[in-house]
């Protein structure tokens, strides 16, 4: 297995003088193709800043990213939002889905970005609604879904692009428990029958049961790293 | 690619806030379509004015006692004789009409029907002058106009008052305390530039007019018809000085009369309407800049309520000009959109007011076409700025916001 992902020593600080906050303290972390990682961690340990960098959202103060290879903490603005728009899906915790807009524009939002055809941009996102269990509820807008549903769309709308990594920020952060056995479980399979790498930050153990690794941070460094299930080679 | 994406995004956007988009184009569809419908009746004033004015007659001149331009005639200047009309006639060449005028109110009865009007006496030369056709019958002789003979030809309104659909000609008029024949009927020519209706008046030979309304041989009024456009000032000028010569004026004198262009008439008159209509379609523009300012909120208050949003597009791989075009196509699609109402809007009430005030209407593409793109432009302008705000948020940030 190639590594998808690779720090090297990344640190991130915020704020200036005295304000100054340091809050990750030069990580290490080496993250293979087809892996199914939960980040966990106290708040202020360093995850989310991590998955921000991660997802090409922010960029480290020092150390190296590599992602397939490719230094991320040199690209710019730009290069870094074509680099989302080609290789990664985001799933938020609060859903953030766009409001009075059907299950299927939410969807179709990214491939538009991508310059996919209508037609091909249609089949697609039936395709990956089809995918989450949301066949036939392609024409419902936000409102009208529950909030498993929503995070479903959202699901769908990562995975519509056929992403190489799946980020997704306590997906089940929302939701009861039982639907978030169900999201736990769309995210298996979707790594499990199509490769996708998955990376997830929770808070709770027994979503992160769910993962092939489980990395612990702590005051901006990786705390501990446990291996619950082998890669498939 | 990236043009189409955007433009169907921001199509999206203004479907989905129908109501907000369209109170956010009031501002530009009122400015428009004052603008619009401001300049189009200004316009059509303007061309109203210079309509009448030109049905008065071509290259005329009026020659009027006194100093003033308008007004009752004279003071106490002399008016004419016959004998300052002859003395036109024989020195100044290259005229096509010379018209002596006298006219006074007077009522007229027709068998139980009377009307009160304008009795104007003149020569031949008044019908040639003044553009006046026949509708019926014939004009006076040259041996009656020198006899002075009591015939008459009327106005098309006083037909119409007195005679209703019937025939007048043969039929005798009575004016004040004599008779005369209807000889002619003359073809309608409307309101003349100042309110007047040019068909209320009874025209007969200059003589009976002096003998038996007036009791004297004066000339208030003597209209010249210039054959060639390009002669008038130059008759004009030979007027003057003919005229100061029998007038016996010397050279410090000022003149005790006037010559009057009527084409000087109709420029000032149309001068004026063109001046209110920049006037009234300055003051409307600026209700279409306040209605751009109105774009530049709403869309500014749309950047941070949907700042979220934006930041889900970031985060899916939107580029920033992706994000500063969609602003900017939604700004400059809602003010065009604005811009297309209000043309039509304006079209429509423009027919109406025209029709209401009695103005020609005529459409004008490029007020229509410099309104379209001026009001497009206003959403560029300030759209901009909305659009740079929304496409440089910081993803993160973005998504964070509640």
């Amino acid at each position: 297995m190639s590594a998808l992902i690779e720090f090297h020593g990344i640190t991130k600080s915020y704020g200036q003088g005295q304000a100054r906050f340091q809050a990750l303290r030069g990580v290490d972390l080496c993250i293979e193709e087809g892996d199914f990682v939960a980040v966990m961690g106290p708040s202020g340990s360093g995850k989310s800043t991590s998955m921000n960098i991660i997802g090409c959202l922010d960029v480290p103060s020092g150390g190296e990213y590599l992602f397939h290879g490719t230094h991320v903490e040199r690209l710019d603005r730009n290069q870094r939002a074509l680099l989302r728009r080609h290789y990664l899906g985001f799933v938020f915790q609060g859903f953030n889905l766009l409001s009075r807009t059907t299950a299927q524009e939410n969807v179709e939002l990214p491939l538009l970005y991508r310059g996919e055809s209508a037609g091909r941009r249609a089949t697609a996102a039936r395709q990956a609604l089809q995918q989450v269990g949301l066949g036939g509820w392609e024409h419902h807008t936000s409102a009208e879904l529950s909030g498993g549903q929503q995070q479903r769309v959202a699901i769908a709308r990562a995975i519509a692009t056929r992403p190489t990594l799946l980020l997704a920020d306590e997906p089940t952060g929302n939701l009861d428990s039982q639907r978030s056995h169900e999201i736990m479980e769309l995210l298996n399979s979707l790594n499990r029958d199509q490769g996708i790498t998955v990376l997830m930050v929770t808070h709770e153990p027994d979503m992160a049961e769910y993962a092939k690794r489980v990395i612990h941070f702590r005051d901006g460094q990786v705390e501990q790293d446990e291996r619950l299930r082998e890669l498939a080679s | 690619m990236m043009f189409w994406n955007s433009l169907l995004l921001a199509l999206r956007e203004i479907r989905r806030n129908l109501l907000r988009s369209f109170l956010t184009i009031l501002g530009i569809v009122i400015g428009v379509g004052a603008v619009i419908t401001m300049v189009t009746l200004g316009n059509g004033a303007t061309q109203a004015i210079k309509d009448q004015v030109s049905s008065l007659g071509s290259n005329l001149l009026q020659v009027r006692p006194g100093q003033r331009m308008f007004g009752p005639g004279g003071g106490g200047a002399p008016q004419f004789k016959l004998e300052d009309v002859k003395a036109i006639r024989q020195q100044i060449s290259g005229l096509a009409a010379v018209a002596p005028q006298v006219s006074r109110n007077a009522t007229v009865v027709a068998g139980t029907n009377n009307w009160s009007t304008s009795v104007t006496g003149s020569n031949l030369d008044y019908f040639t002058a003044g553009n006046w056709a026949l509708a019926e019958g014939r004009l006076f002789t040259p041996e009656e106009e020198n006899a002075g003979q009591t015939v008459c030809v009327l106005g098309a309104t006083i037909q119409k008052e007195l005679y209703g659909s019937s025939s007048p000609l043969g039929e005798n008029l009575r004016v004040k305390n004599f008779s005369c024949q209807v000889i002619g009927v003359l073809k309608a020519k409307g309101q003349s530039g100042m309110g007047r209706d040019q068909d209320d008046s009874v025209i007969m030979p200059l003589r009976a007019v002096q003998r038996r309304l007036l009791g004297s041989r004066d000339i208030s009024n003597i209209q010249i018809s210039v054959a060639n456009a390009d002669n008038i000032s130059r008759v004009q000028e030979q007027l003057t000085t003919l005229l100061r010569e029998r007038r016996r004026l010397g050279p410090g004198a000022d003149d005790n009369f006037n010559v009057l262009d009527t084409r000087q008439i109709a420029d000032a008159l149309s001068g004026t309407t063109q001046v209110l209509t920049m006037l009234l379609g300055a003051v409307a523009s600026v209700s279409l800049l306040v209605g751009g300012i109105g774009i530049m909120n709403i869309m500014l208050v749309s950047v941070t309520e949907r700042t979220r949003e934006i930041g889900i597009r970031l985060a899916i791989g939107a580029l920033e000009r992706e994000v500063l075009l969609q602003f900017l196509i939604e700004a400059v699609m809602l003010a065009a959109l604005g811009g297309l109402i209000g043309i039509i809007l304006a079209t429509g009430a423009s027919v109406l007011l025209a029709k209401l005030m009695q103005v020609p209407f005529t459409f004008n593409p490029t007020i229509n076409l410099l309104s379209f793109v001026f009001s497009a432009g206003i959403g560029i302008l300030f759209g901009y700025m909305p659009a740079k705000r929304a496409a440089r948020l910081d993803p993160i940030e973005a998504l964070r916001h509640e």
